[in-house]
């Protein structure tokens, strides 16, 4: 890059995911010049994800994304399934409403960064950023394999494992209970096949999405000399693309790390269960892949600014991952602290308490908002991970058999039977504490 | 389970220098050694096995206890957190190095 051109950046974007590309576009929106730096040399090749986007959050950045972007399939299918070894009993919502679309990162980042560029952004593929320079406790610029950068206010946008926030102590070291480690497999499926098997109508771009519990506990494991059943918090899912489908898993990386398993043998085995082999059949693999989701969340959050700099996406840990959503936290943190670079541009004041603009700003919008209302949720599930993961869906899977079965043993007697067991084959303070924790749920989410 | 047949679908473009580097010394008295098993890629392993000749055993003072095979290393950051010594010294490969996904 010219030294001419470096004399004129306002600010710099590390990362150009959801969250970076957003911060930048708002930043050239506001009339000042950007440069946004990834260290990957086709962008988006280092990004994985489930997944799927959300069109509303898209289009407040890109209003003509509907038209433009690579949306593989539309999500119109949507299914719960709880799994036992060998039974699942589903829940399935079927609409017309189109709000979520799957993308295949490589793609969409590309595409986003190519809309920005459209618009003025400058883009520098291929450049890795080594550390932050800081001067007299302000960020000035970034220090990059080959050269300096320097401009007033900086945006770390680099992701879940950013290591230059760390560098700069915004955020403290992660441990395992912090994270989700997911694994995932794309597998090519014929596209006939596909659409008989999800029920999608022929030739339309009409998609599936499945969330799995369950399928993986009480795993027998042997460690220092001990038998024991364990079930590790570990999550499923499911997409549909044009042609082809995602099949992957989020597990706890404190649960992997104790229980000493291998991620992609938990994802293996998960395959094998019966209801998922079956959605699967005949797909050929693709690629592997691998990624961390941060869950630290409201409780943990790292400080969102600092003199010169700001923090936003998973970098920041801004993910809902009750819900596997993130790339609209990405964008609309990156919006607002982009919103804010420009006004502390305007000001001529890049410190810290000019861009604590940007953290009142995240406080009014749905990003803390959320985060907050969901700031117990995955410990309250992890801490009852046996019933959730476990226990109710062995019940689910019993009810329906309950219902279904028909054996000359009168109703009355089976229902009885069946309620009765949830009532006496635990012990009652099981129960109870699935209730509690229900409860604060609840009131923590509704008010 | 098979983790190299996996590996095979996923391209790369490997850095001539490694970006994983562990400080042995520490992982030579690590009781649990959880890396081996929580890497997707499985880019860590056991560089001593039982198969090894009495000639390698004597060297083994100077020989690593941990291989660290980083040019299957997905960059997924997974070993860093759950180290707990912080043994690993974890960089990103050089800009352009590293995997490079096309359909995730
Ligand atoms: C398995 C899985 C499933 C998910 N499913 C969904 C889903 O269905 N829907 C959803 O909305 N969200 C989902 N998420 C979350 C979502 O993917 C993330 O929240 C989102 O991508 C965060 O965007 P970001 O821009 O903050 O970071 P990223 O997308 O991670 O982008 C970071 C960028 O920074 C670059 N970078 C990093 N360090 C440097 C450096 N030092 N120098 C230069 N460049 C650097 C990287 O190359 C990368 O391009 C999922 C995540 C996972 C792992
Ligand atoms: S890298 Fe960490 S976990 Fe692995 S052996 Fe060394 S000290 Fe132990
Ligand atoms: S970053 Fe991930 S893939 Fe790479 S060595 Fe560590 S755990 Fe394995």
């Amino acid at each position: 890059m010219t030294e001419n051109f470096r004399e004129k950046i306002d600010a710099i974007v590390v990362g150009a995911g959801p969250a970076g590309v957003s911060a930048a576009l708002a930043i050239k929106r506001g009339g000042k010049n950007v440069v946004v730096l990834d260290r990957s040399e086709n962008i988006g090749s280092k990004n994985m994800f489930g997944g799927a986007v959300y069109l509303n959050s898209i289009k407040s950045i890109l209003p003509n994304s509907y038209k433009t972007a690579p949306y593989e399939r539309f999500m119109t299918n949507h299914t719960y399934s709880f799994l036992t070894e060998d039974e699942a009993v589903s829940v399935n919502a079927v609409g017309k409403n189109q709000t979520t679309a799957t993308v295949l990162r490589p793609k969409f980042d590309k595409w986003l960064v190519e809309e920005a560029k459209k618009e003025g952004v400058f883009f520098a593929p291929k450049t890795l950023v080594k550390k932050l320079i800081y001067k007299n406790g302000t960020v000035v610029g970034v220090q990059t394999e080959q050269e300096k950068y320097f401009a007033p206010v900086v945006i770390l946008a680099d992701g879940v494992n950013s290591l230059l926030a760390k560098q700069i102590g915004l955020r403290p070291e992660f441990f395992p209970k912090d994270m989700v480690l997911s694994v995932k497999e794309t597998l090519k499926l014929d596209k006939k096949v596909m659409e008989e098997r999800f029920h999608l109508e022929e030739g339309s771009k009409e998609g599936a999405m499945f969330e799995f519990f369950g399928g993986l506990s009480e795993i027998r494991t042997f460690r220092k000399n001990k038998k024991r059943l364990v079930t590790p918090f570990a999550i499923g899912f499911l997409y549909t693309f044009k042609d082809s489908i995602s099949i992957g898993l989020g597990v706890s990386l404190e649960d992997l790390a104790n229980y000493k398993m291998r991620p992609y043998e938990l994802l293996e085995k998960f395959k094998e269960n019966p209801a998922v082999k079956k959605l699967i059949k005949g797909a050929e693999e693709q690629e592997y892949s691998a990624h961390l989701i941060p869950e630290f969340g409201f409780n943990n959050l790292p400080r969102l600014y600092a003199n010169g700099v700001m923090v936003v996406g998973d970098a920041a840990g801004l993910v809902n991952s009750a819900h596997f959503e993130g790339t609209n936290f990405a964008i609309e943190s990156g919006k607002l602290a982009g919103e804010t670079a420009v006004i502390a541009l305007n000001l001529g004041n890049t410190r810290h308490n000019i861009l604590k603009i940007y953290k009142e700003k995240l406080q009014k919008s749905f990003v803390l908002k959320d985060l907050k209302s969901y700031r117990n949720v995955v410990e309250k599930l992890y801490s009852r991970k046996k019933s959730i993961l476990y226990y109710y869906p062995k019940k689910m899977a019993e009810l329906m058999e309950t219902v279904t079965c028909v054996d000359n043993v009168p109703k009355k007697r089976k229902f009885r039977k069946f309620f009765g067991s949830i009532f006496f084959e635990r012990s009652i303070t099981e129960l109870f504490r699935d209730f509690k924790a229900f409860l604060r749920l609840f009131f923590d989410i509704m008010f | 389970m098979d983790i190299e047949k996996k590996l095979i679908n996923v391209k790369y473009k490997t850095d001539n220098v490694p970006h994983l580097v562990l400080n042995q010394e520490i992982c030579k008295v690590c009781e649990d050694k959880v890396c081996l098993t929580i890497c997707p890629a499985n880019v860590y392993k056991q560089a001593l096995s039982g198969e090894n000749t009495d000639n390698d055993a004597k060297k083994s003072d100077t020989i690593e206890c941990i291989s660290v095979e980083y040019e299957n290393c997905l960059e997924c950051g997974a070993c860093r957190v759950a180290c707990p010594y912080g043994a690993i010294d974890w960089k990103y490969p050089a800009a352009g190095c590293g995997v490079a996904y096309k359909f995730s």
